[in-house]
């Protein structure tokens, strides 16, 4: 039987060590099988986290050979032969324990983006045309390794841009036909927009192949610049007075 | 089932447990090659275009233009190239394009060199909210602009197609069209442009006027989809038509004349 | 005595899927301060999973739609065992709810003028799932989260409750540990709302996850309320077969819904044999008249043809595969197959997304270009903990269920879709049920030290066997055990013979032990967990065993017909008789006069 080495880390906070595994491969297997083979084989107390097996909940993300990716979807056939495959954690969150770590500052992110408010009499007929953008956004799955890999958190801990994941949440609200609050000040300030540098390795890992940067964050860094950037099309707004919102 | 339940126990580092995210990356693959390719290409260019600019010569020939130096502005006051007045319109554009935005600060600033790379770049990371860097706020500016330079060089076209001899057709000529073609192709695909023209709306079905924004907006979103591959293919062929008609108007490359 | 946090709340959610979330936005906006208790990370839940849409009657496709064929096709679908209150109300209300995702921000696919989109489903007269692509309940998930987290309601996530705990006969709170680092945790609450979904981990191939090891069911058991219908378990019948690792990962019913097609090895479509007497005429009789009706879906016309006979219930369509891979006409992983390639691919790409996906990535299958491969999977327990049809009240004070571990709602069989739908109705009754209670609620009940410290010792258990049993050795053998005596197909001998092994089984989780640490430690949950199993699992073997007939999901190979006489009438009921487990058969509501009429007329009636 074909085997496969899985170099998994194991340890708690941030401290541990790289153990080495021997699985056997079956046809179609992905890397979180191999994990609930050491589990249910070699190690139960080896922590993972994971709910639906068919990148659907976005819950057993890691890095694997240094990619973030969902431990489900990682086929291991398209490993060599007896290819060591490292499992890590995802870095840009404290650590817990072997592939679990702390993603709890996402939800608080989350938290302070200016809720869904839709007009009191606002009329509920609008066409999938209206509506294209805003699903591509809330196919979200909440995977958390578009913040993983976004240098802005991962190489410069700057914990005040909101991240990708917010980045395209806010889109989500700031595209829907009936929203009527206006974020580009709150985006500006609070969400960090500017500190993108757009370098797209969020769009890179988002296995939902949302094109983040493309769709969501361009478009709501020229609403900003709409606001804050463009004296010309401000004068005019303030002339001939511009669009609701 | 196997019999070692642990075939190898990496010894632990002297110093204690090791860390779960040490060096630079775990990445197998060869995950600097795309910059390295994008950094010798944009440098190949830069050097390229910098020597044509104050080469100052071998630019025009009979009814052919180098895009390099159109709109053509020769003026008794203006000493240097008439280039420089002209060619920070699509330099700027191009430094403040959203695709070349990602290339370079990749390519050369290396924030990041490539995906889950350990940093490598600078300290102090402000992204695009100080200077210099929020300056890329005014692309839509360099858009209008380069718009404006875009339609003399579909000028230019024109003229070297309708020449003063009559109706000609060459492998330079072609070439050029092809070239217009293609930076039309780039700047109708900015994300500036997609945002001008209807992204900034949130309900596109409104109105009979937010439904014709709507078909530009979808008209400008497929050729944004593929931003990337304009953007490098117009960069190409500006070059080339340029270098054909310096060559040309050297005497080294035929004209191509097909009648 | 170890450590242990101390929170205290008016009414206590367990569960964030879509029924306690529904529930916790209730109660909260009733004034009540509310905690949300869940075992994975906030949106994870099942619900999240949904896929095919969530049914309500809004007539937007098929304007002859309305709630009263809603709740004769739940009634039919449930093959009259449901408690005909909740069905009523669930029809009446859906259509209010899914409107209210709406207005809070949900984003469904859109009709040709503007409404929401809806779907055809099995057993649902008309077109009546309204969905967005295959991914209904991440938009429903990701809704209620976003309104509850701007509501204010305190969410403790990876927190995982292991007892209920009662002050005499009233709910006093909770006990239960985090699974970050196991520091245990103390719930002081007025009132609980259990909505912690289901019992698939239980079976080897399902399509739920690890969370669904029937805490709820067990938790309310234990604390002395019934189990009712616990012998109706769906298989839904399309789940992957191929490859090894994904077995039993659902296939939404959607694929039919948009006009997927079984076949058989012979390239049969062998779904018009499996088509009951009694239905029969609802049905298309040929290739034509079925693609007919699937044409004019695609268009969004209406029309005179029948639905494909694809779209029976899930028992039948079950049941129907399962007996041709039996016969040695399966494919070549022991499926059936089901095509949908025929369609234009963009179209397939664009309603089905996340199926094309799934195939490709995991299965390697284009299913814009050939068939998939499916099989019966287990999926969704239609029996549960007994409510009043108003409140969600059980017979425990101050406990309340909704959602799938709730029991009553879907009968002997549920249909695609009415899942949804009873999470946000009655998931927001039992908010409202529950924070009603609390503010009547004259004294607060308190809980006892010994109580928590037998919930505490039960937790450390295990820790103290090091070299104990493996549990993931005992989950695999019940998972064994169910799949082989507990199946689609059931047997007096095979269902005693499961329940003697249950009993083994029993003796053994006392021994089970565990090594390391309370930090992060999924053996040690398991544990736990295979306590709840091993009860649900009793619960539905031994009421299987009781039922001597074949309705719905359950099937009796030795007594293969409907019995009206014996069995129409009642409910099989589990509870909690000291050490023992006891069963009885409690008699169904009668349905008022004007609800049964409305069963007499031929043609479904509507306002
Ligand atoms: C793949 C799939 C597809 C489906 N598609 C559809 C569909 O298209 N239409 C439809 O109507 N239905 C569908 N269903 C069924 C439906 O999704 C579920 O029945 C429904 O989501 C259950 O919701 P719930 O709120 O009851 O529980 P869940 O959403 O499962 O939530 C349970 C919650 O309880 C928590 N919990 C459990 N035990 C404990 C404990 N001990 N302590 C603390 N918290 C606990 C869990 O963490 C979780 O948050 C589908 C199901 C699956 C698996
Ligand atoms: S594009 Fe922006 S948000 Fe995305 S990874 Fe890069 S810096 Fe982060
Ligand atoms: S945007 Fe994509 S990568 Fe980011 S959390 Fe959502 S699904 Fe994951
Ligand atoms: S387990 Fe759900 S995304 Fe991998
Ligand atoms: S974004 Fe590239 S030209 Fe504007």
């Amino acid at each position: 039987m074909r085997e496969a080495l899985l170099k998994v880390f194991r340890g708690e906070k941030d401290s541990g060590e790289y153990v080495t595994y021997k699985v056997p491969i079956e046809e179609g297997m992905v890397v979180l099988d191999a994990i609930h083979y050491i589990q249910a084989n070699f190690s139960p107390e080896l922590a993972v986290r994971w709910n639906c097996k068919a990148a659907k909940c976005g819950s057993c993300s890691a890095e694997v050979n240094g990619r973030p990716s969902l431990m489900c979807k990682s086929r291991m056939d398209k490993f060599a032969d007896g290819e060591e495959i490292t499992v890590q954690p995802i870095k840009s969150f404290p650590h817990v324990k072997d592939l679990v770590s702390d993603v709890s500052w996402n939800y608080r992110a989350n938290e302070k983006i200016p809720a869904f408010t839709p007009a009191a009499d606002a009329d509920w007929t609008f066409y999938q045309e209206d509506i294209d953008r805003v699903q591509e956004f809330r196919k979200c799955i909440e995977c958390f390794l578009c913040q993983d890999v976004c240098h802005v958190i991962r190489d410069h801990d700057r914990k005040d841009f909101l991240g990708p994941r917010f980045m395209v949440r806010s889109a989500g609200l700031e595209m829907h036909p009936l929203d009527t609050v206006d974020r580009t000040r709150f985006l500006k300030e609070e969400g960090g927009i500017g500190l993108c540098n757009i370098t797209k390795c969020c769009t890179e890992v988002c296995p939902e192949s949302i094109h983040i940067t493309d769709n969501a964050i361009i478009p709501l860094k020229e609403r900003v610049v709409d606001e804050f950037y463009d004296p010309i099309a401000k004068f005019f707004k303030t002339v001939f007075g511009g669009k609701k919102k | 089932m196997t019999d070692s339940t642990k075939t190898e126990t990496p010894s632990v580092a002297a110093g204690g447990a090791q860390k779960a995210h040490t060096g630079l990356t775990t990445r197998k693959d060869n995950w600097w090659l795309e910059p390295a390719l994008v950094a010798c290409g944009f440098t190949l260019f830069i050097v390229y275009a910098t020597f044509r600019v104050f080469e100052n010569g071998h630019y025009e020939i009979g009814s052919y233009l180098s895009p390099f130096y159109s709109p053509k502005f020769a003026f008794d006051w203006w000493k240097f190239s008439p280039a420089i007045l002209i060619l920070w319109i699509p330099a700027g554009f191009r430094a403040t394009c959203y695709y070349y935005r990602k290339a370079y600060y990749r390519a050369y600033f290396w924030d990041p060199p490539g995906c889950s790379i350990g940093h490598m770049g600078g300290h102090n990371y402000t992204g695009e909210t100080k200077f210099p860097f929020v300056f890329q706020n005014a692309h839509r500016y360099f858009f209008y602009l380069a718009s404006i330079v875009l339609i003399f060089l579909w000028y230019d076209v024109y003229l070297a197609f309708f020449q003063p001899t009559g109706f000609v057709v060459s492998g330079i000529n072609l070439f050029m069209l092809l070239n217009v073609i293609l930076l039309s192709g780039y700047s109708g695909g900015c994300h500036a442009c997609r945002h001008l023209v209807g992204g900034r709306l949130d309900c596109f079905s409104k109105c009979e006027s937010t439904k014709q924004q709507f078909k530009l907006w979808h008209l400008v979103t497929k050729l944004n989809e593929h931003h990337m591959l304009w953007a490098w293919l117009s960069l190409f062929s500006v070059g080339l038509t340029d270098l054909l008609i310096r060559s040309y108007e050297m005497g080294y490359v035929p004209e191509m004349r097909f009648f | 005595m170890a450590d242990y946090e101390i929170h205290e709340h008016d009414v206590l959610v367990i569960g964030a899927g879509g029924a306690g979330l529904r529930a916790a936005i209730e109660a909260s906006s009733m004034g009540v301060s509310v905690g949300l208790v869940c075992k994975s990370l906030l949106g994870k839940a099942h619900t999240v999973m949904a896929e095919g849409g969530v049914a309500a009657a809004l007539a937007n496709v098929d304007p002859k739609d309305g709630w009263e064929t809603h709740f004769q096709d739940t009634m039919k679908g449930g093959k009259m065992l449901n408690n005909w209150r909740m069905a009523q109300l669930h029809a009446q209300e859906a259509p209010e709810r899914v409107k209210e995702l709406e207005r809070w921000g949900a984003v469904f696919d859109r009709t040709k003028n503007g409404k929401i989109l809806q779907r055809a489903f099995g057993g649902h007269t008309y077109k009546r799932l309204c969905h967005v692509g295959d991914r209904t309940g991440l938009e429903m998930i990701r809704t209620l989260q976003d309104r509850g987290v701007h509501q204010g309601i305190k969410v403790y996530m990876e927190c995982c409750v292991s007892r209920l705990l009662k002050d005499g006969d009233k709910i006093a709170g909770a006990f239960g540990y985090y699974r970050e680092d196991g520091r245990f945790v103390l719930f002081k609450a007025k009132a609980i709302v259990l909505a912690t979904g289901g019992v698939g981990k239980s079976f080897t191939v399902t399509s739920n996850s690890w969370e669904y090891t029937g805490d709820g069911h067990a938790l309310a058991y234990d604390a002395g309320a019934d189990l009712i219908d616990m012998e109706f378990v769906q298989f839904h019948p399309t789940g992957m077969v191929w490859p090894p690792g994904v077995r039993g990962i659902l296939v939404t019913e959607g694929v039919r819904g948009e006009g997927g097609i079984l076949r058989n090895k012979d390239g049969e479509r062998f779904m018009y044999k499996y088509l009951p007497e009694s239905t029969k005429n609802d049905f298309a009789a040929t290739d034509e008249e079925a693609k007919t009706w699937v044409d004019a879906a695609l268009e969004g016309k209406q029309t005179e043809a029948r639905r494909p006979p694809e779209l029976s219930t899930r028992d039948n369509v079950a049941r129907a595969i399962y007996q041709e891979v039996k016969a040695g006409r399966g494919s070549e992983h022991g499926g059936v197959y089901l095509d949908i390639s025929y369609q234009d691919p963009e179209r397939v790409k664009k309603k089905l997304p996340s199926m094309y996906h799934q195939f490709k990535d995991l299965a390697d299958v284009d299913i814009t270009a050939g068939p998939m491969e499916v099989g019966p999977t287990m999926h969704y327990i239609m029996g549960g903990v007994r409510v009043d049809a108003e409140t969600a009240a059980t017979r425990v004070p101050g406990l309340f269920a909704a959602g799938e571990c709730s029991g009553g709602m879907h009968g002997a069989n549920r249909l695609g879709g009415n899942s949804l739908s009873d999470l946000i109705v009655f998931g927001k009754r039992a908010g409202a049920g529950a924070a009603d209670y609390a503010k009547k609620l004259t004294a607060t009940p308190t809980v006892s030290d010994e109580s928590v410290k037998a919930a505490l010792d039960e937790m450390e258990a295990p820790f103290s066997r090091p070299n104990g049993v493996n549990p993931y050795d005992i989950a695999k053998a019940l998972n064994q055990i169910m799949s082989t005596h507990v199946g689609i197909y059931r047997e007096e001998k095979e269902l005693e013979a499961g329940i003697a092994k249950l009993e083994d089984l029993k003796a053994q989780v006392k021994e089970v032990g565990i090594k390391g640490t309370k930090a992060y430690n999924p053996g040690w949950h398991l544990c736990r967990d295979l306590k709840n199993m091993i009860i649900s699992s009793e619960a539905i073997a031994r009421s299987a065993l009781s039922r001597k007939e074949s309705r719905g999901a359950h099937s009796r190979l030795d007594y293969e017909d409907i019995d009206e006489e014996n069995w129409g009438h009642v409910n099989s009921s589990i509870s909690k008789d000291g050490d023992r487990m006891k069963l009885e058969h409690t008699p169904k509501p009668e349905m008022p006069d004007d609800l049964k009429n409305l069963f007499k007329k031929k043609e479904p009636v509507n306002a």
